[in-house]
């Protein structure tokens, strides 16, 4: 059942392939595409929300509190005008427009997954890189990893949250600090094996200083399985914001996140569950999308990292 | 072998301490009069001065950490100002939700999720491989509580198979415990079994291209038992190990579940704790979760040794 | 060798998946085996040896590899036609295998009594206590020390060559007609290998065993082979009696192989009396201790080593695996700091030089890989790795780029191999680019770590040529460590015998060869396979 027919060649390792040739495989994955086809539309819907017949998110109007998905009536447009307008997926206890809130919501999901892969990717690494090629910095730094490690993600977000006061800002760090540890180990195991491939002892051999060493031979070695690992970041990320939110320690209620739209609606699910499944199915959907896309990135980018 | 779970035991030690210190820290980051914090918005000037004699706030940072620590280690978790109990009390009250949801989860989550990346594994590249593996990313990308809501909407409130939400104690009778505790322990057991379902097939395939599977078939071995003789008992170390690390997915899980389902636990605790800022309340869940989640993981490592005899202790 | 052959094989061709360099893994392949026969089927990597055993077994990926004709007759019976119940049947009792690595061809998980029991439970009734007692009588037969407590023992509780014992164990136990050993020694050290070797010839000739055994060594051939077949990009160069192909080969491929061979019969080399370029005194290296609560063994890698050499001379570091060749050769480079000792280089001792200091150091001393497959950055392409060195040291990138050029020229490279990638080029190849970028820090010091031993004979031959010359044209001291006690008669100048971390003998290469005074370093030169034969004499 093995894919590769080692038995053509016992004596020949399989060469690494030319990087030209991942990037082909990559488009043609077809996780790769789906996934990347359903978030570009979410990127779109949340970029364009204003033009796809919204109205303000946050606009509370107590005379349609609570309707079903489909209701109509006029409301008053900024310019004043009475307009007739029909809310597609309903309305909130304070009568806010869902699908309004709905569109918005993915721009507050995809940001705070975007921004916290980024750092957890930028901090992980350098700390990764130190804790790899600095002996004795080695031990201090990942006995502290191990320790934030020994705390449940979810558990260490929601304690880091209560810390400060609500905010966009604040629900980054706490989401950003529980994935670091896991970026340090990946580059950390990175660095330790290349490190004892021939071709960094020849460099080391050839007099190489160990910063250009390490940006020469090993930083390359990480960009895929980074990457990889940035993308699931990502889609833990947007999970755990819509989890904080709709916990109702997140991000402020007012602002129109999937999570907050589908707080709100929890006292009164029995009778209007659309407020949480609409939010919900788009929170499930731009999750599977990032997370379609990791699985094809690492089949294609990591065959080695393919087994995890 | 006593002496290595000893060891093993003492080499826990290092990593709660840093726990420790984080949720000690925590606290302390925070701006504003610890004593104030802790004891809560309603609090008296009198109350907060008795918290600071009591945590030692007047004396250097690390003597209120040793206070702290050993407060902790007393049993004595502080008094929760916002329920008007002892932390203690509190948390002793909420375990049986929790740990009856938690084991629950675990027991139907193996049951299922090994199976399944079993046949996948052995079907490799067919549509049941495909089906299980795209359960596995749907379960991953589903957040915990819309899964919740639409259960309870389809089996609850349009079958009205099970009730909607809350939970009954184990002593009030099985048949109650168990109607109410099913479906939560299956919503929580979703993305557990996406995740062990997952590395079962893989660790399992990774077996099965290794070269004494080949000496098996070498010797005219039928397939089904090289997949369990030779390729389960092979693959059982990274299983467990992914059962271990899992239940930091889960302990996250339970706090949103039982807020989906108004179960009275320890994750429900936690949201309201941090709702209302009870501080020796989050500090006591946190190390406790973290307590829970490290001696899990070492009696996994422990477990190696059964598994594996190259593992020796 | 009279009667029906216990295996045929006629034409037989096994495709190849679209996309590889010939249609073909195998062509028109046909050869077969006698009862008490051993037929080595010998051949270069890609050759398609081990495609044809693999084709007998029935053990081809599915759906990669697939017969496309011909026929394979297991005593009469075409194996490809068979079912795959009836397949199964046949493996174990009529036909077996044994593979090249015994270290992960048997379950970690699984006791060794119960893998050899295996066999048995799959393909007879018989009780466990039979069973047991026919496990135990196999083991003994294979000459394992005491076989009851082996039985519960897991593979990783012994060595690699018992390894391969219990594979022969559970190959023979229930008396198959026709054994099939794909390099069944390679993985092992030489004199495990002749143990092994003398036990598989003994056996098979005591069950009167058709044996086929594949391998890519010469010298093993000449040790165990009954008849030769020589196969080459999947086809049948040549085939018949050992005797006649070694002695009198008519095709030109299979006269090629036997003469890149490398003669066990050192030249007469005059001593070198050049400056001593590198020296060690008291060199050790020791792994383990320390550690609060773990209880760590230490391993005495190597234990004072004292060597020196000079310009214009080869010294060979010989030994078996864990014998520390490898780890002298590493810290004389500094890959690894030694744990006492001196390392004089010219004046200097860089014994325990920190990194920084180190440096100005680093051009003078320079180490050719064993795998000439990782010893490249894949990423970058060969000029970049090339010249990476001489940049370092301050030459401008035209003057590295010059210098590269030329030493590629000088390896027997087109200069427009500079902007190619490692992947583009074949192991010799690669190996060649090693030496080159090597010789770009202009070296006082070469260090060859076994950096022929992945290369195909014939290939290697061509290396060996490559550094004699090099060494000659810029005078170096080379520090040659291998495992291959032909390679090192043909390229040493002097010889350092290691076993277990201590250099055990120390003299001429001819000396040593000729006149070996400790009984480990006769070991190994009685262990030498094909010894008899006389290999690279004619030459």
């Amino acid at each position: 059942m093995s894919a590769e027919p080692a038995i053509l060649d016992t004596a020949r390792p399989v060469a690494a392939r030319p990087p030209s040739d991942a990037w082909r495989r990559l488009f043609r994955h077809p996780g790769v595409l789906v996934g990347g086809f359903i978030l570009l539309f979410m990127v779109i819907v949340g970029l364009c929300a204003p033009l796809l017949g919204t109205i303000d998110p946050s606009g509370i109007n107590p005379t349609v509190r609570n309707r079903l998905p489909g209701f109509e009536r006029t409301i008053r447009a900024d310019d004043g005008t009475e307009i007739p307008f029909t809310f597609r997926m309903g309305t909130d206890s304070l009568g806010r427009d869902v699908y309004s809130r709905v569109l918005y919501g993915a721009r507050v999901s995809i940001l705070v997954g975007v921004i916290v892969a980024v750092i957890s990717i930028v901090v992980g690494l350098v700390i990764g890189l130190i804790a790899g090629y600095v002996r004795w910095l080695d031990g201090i730094i990942m006995r502290f990893m191990d320790g934030l490690m020994a705390i449940p993600a979810i558990l260490l977000a929601i304690a880091l949250v209560s810390l400060f006061r609500a905010g966009l800002f604040s629900v980054i760090v706490a989401i950003v600090v529980p994935e670091i540890p896991r970026v340090v180990r990946l580059v950390r195991s990175i660095v330790l094996s290349v490190r004892e491939e021939p071709y960094v002892e020849a460099a080391i051999m050839a007099g190489t200083p160990t910063p250009k060493l390490l940006i020469r031979h090993v930083l390359p070695n990480t960009v895929a399985p980074l990457i990889v690992q940035g993308t699931f970041i990502c889609a833990s990320a947007i999970l755990i914001e819509a989890i904080l939110s709709f916990l109702g320690i997140g991000i402020p209620p007012e602002t129109p996140t999937w999570g907050n739209i589908m707080a709100e609606g929890r006292s009164l699910f029995r009778v209007f569950p659309h407020n949480i499944f609409y939010p919900g199915i788009f929170l499930a959907l731009t999750v599977l999308a990032v997370n379609m896309l990791g699985d094809g990135l690492r089949d294609t980018l990591d065959p080695k990292m393919a087994q995890r | 072998m006593l002496s290595y779970i000893l060891r093993r035991l003492v080499a826990t030690v290092p990593v709660m301490l840093i726990v420790a210190v984080l949720v000690f820290l925590m606290l302390r980051l925070t701006p504003g009069d610890p004593a104030a914090i802790i004891a809560g918005d309603n609090a008296n000037t009198e109350q907060v001065a008795l918290i600071r004699t009591r945590l030692g706030l007047d004396q250097p940072i690390f003597v209120q950490f040793f206070i702290w620590l050993g407060n902790i280690l007393r049993g004595d978790f502080g008094e929760s100002f916002f329920f008007k109990k002892t932390v203690a009390e509190l948390i002793l009250g909420r375990l049986e939700p929790t740990l009856s949801l938690a084991l629950f989860t675990i027991v139907i989550a193996v049951a299922v999720a090994v199976p399944l990346g079993v046949l996948a594994a052995y079907k490799q590249g067919t549509w049941i491989d495909r089906i299980v593996m795209g359960f596995s990313v749907m379960g991953f990308s589903v957040p915990v509580f819309v899964i919740g809501y639409g259960l309870i909407y389809l089996f609850a409130i349009k079958l009205n198979w099970v009730p909607v939400q809350g939970y009954q104690p184990l002593a009030q009778g099985f048949g109650g415990f168990i109607h109410r505790l099913i479906l939560p322990s299956v919503t929580l057991a979703v993305i557990y079994i996406a995740l062990i379902a997952r590395m079962t097939r893989a660790s399992v395939l990774e077996v099965l291209g290794e070269d004494y599977i080949r000496t098996a078939r070498a010797k005219g071995q039928v397939e089904i038992k090289i997949l369990f003789r030779h390729a389960l008992k092979n693959a059982a170390v990274p299983i467990v190990t992914v059962i271990g690390l899992g239940i930091a997915l889960l302990i996250g899980g339970v706090v949103v579940t039982e807020s989906v389902y108004t179960i009275p636990g320890l994750g429900r605790l936690t949201v309201d704790a941090v709702l209302a800022r009870d501080y020796p309340t989050i500090q006591a869940v946190i190390l406790l979760f973290s307590l829970v989640y490290v001696l899990i993981n070492l009696a996994v490592d422990l477990l190696y040794t059964l598994l594996d005899p190259r593992i020796r202790y | 060798m009279q009667g029906e052959p216990v295996l045929d094989i006629r034409s037989l061709t096994v495709r190849l998946p679209g996309g590889a360099d010939r249609m073909n893994a195998v062509e028109e392949v046909s050869l077969s085996v006698h009862r008490n026969e051993i037929v080595c089927i010998v051949g270069e990597s890609g050759s398609g040896k081990s495609v044809t055993a693999f084709t007998v077994m029935g053990l081809l990926p599915k759906g990669i590899l697939v017969p496309t004709g011909g026929e394979v007759l297991l005593e009469g019976e075409d194996v490809l036609k068979a079912t795959p119940q009836r397949l199964r049947d046949l493996r174990g009792t009529r036909m077996a295998m044994i593979f090249q690595e015994p270290m992960t061809a048997l379950n970690p998980v699984l006791t060794i009594g119960d893998q050899v029991d295996e066999v048995l439970r799959i393909h007879t009734q018989l009780g466990p206590r039979e069973r047991k007692a026919k496990v135990i009588d196999i083991m003994a037969s294979i000459r394992l020390p005491d076989p009851e407590r082996l039985f519960d023992a897991y593979p990783h509780q012994i060595s690699g060559g018992q390894r391969q014992r219990i594979m022969i164990a559970a190959a023979l136990v229930l008396d198959p007609a026709l054994l099939i050993a794909d390099e069944p020694t390679t993985a092992l050290d030489v004199t495990t290998q002749a143990q092994i070797l003398a036990l598989i010839k003994d056996l098979q000739r005591r069950r009167g065993t058709g044996v086929l055994f594949i391998t890519h060594d010469f010298g093993v051939v000449a040790e165990i082979a009954d008849r030769v077949v020589v196969m080459q990009n999947g086809r049948v160069v040549e085939q018949g009696p050992a005797e006649a192909v070694l002695r009198r080969p008519t095709q030109p491929y299979t006269r090629m192989l036997i003469e890149a061979v490398p003669s066990l019969e050192p030249k007469p080399r005059a001593a070198i009396a050049g400056p001593v370029a590198v020296e060690t005194v008291g060199l050790s290296k020791i792994y383990g201790g320390g550690g609060l609560f773990k209880k760590e063994r230490t391993v005495r890698a190597a234990d004072n080593v004292n060597l020196a050499v000079r310009r214009g001379e080869t010294l060979g570091i010989v030994g078996e695996s864990g014998s520390g060749k490898t780890t002298v050769a590493r810290c004389i480079a500094r890959l690894i700091a030694p744990s006492s000792g001196a390392i004089r280089l010219k004046d200097a001792d860089i014994a325990s030089l920190p990194e920084r200091r180190l440096r100005p150091y680093r051009r003078r001393i320079q180490v050719v890989f064993q795998d000439p497959y990782r010893s490249l950055n894949p990423r970058r392409t060969v000029g970049a790795s090339i010249i990476e060195g001489p940049m370092n040291f301050g030459l401008s990138e035209r003057d590295a780029l010059d210098r590269a050029r030329s030493l590629l020229r000088l390896v027997g490279l087109s200069p427009d191999a500079l902007e190619r990638y490692p992947h583009q080029f074949s192991g010799g190849q690669r190996q060649r680019i090693a030496i080159a970028r090597a010789l770009a820090m202009e070296p006082d010091v070469l260090i060859a770590d076994e950096a022929v031993s992945a290369l195909d004979v014939s290939v290697q031959a061509q290396v060996l040529d490559l550094l004699d010359d090099i060494k000659r044209r810029f005078d170096l001291a080379v520090l040659f460590i291998t495992h291959d006690l032909r390679v090192a008669a043909q390229i040493c100048d002097r010889i350092m015998v290691m076993e277990k971390g201590i250099v055990v003998e120390d003299g001429p290469t001819h000396r040593v060869f000729n006149a070996p005074e400790h009984p480990y370093t006769r070991a190994l030169l009685d262990a030498a396979p094909g010894r008899g034969f006389g290999f690279g004499k004619a030459a």
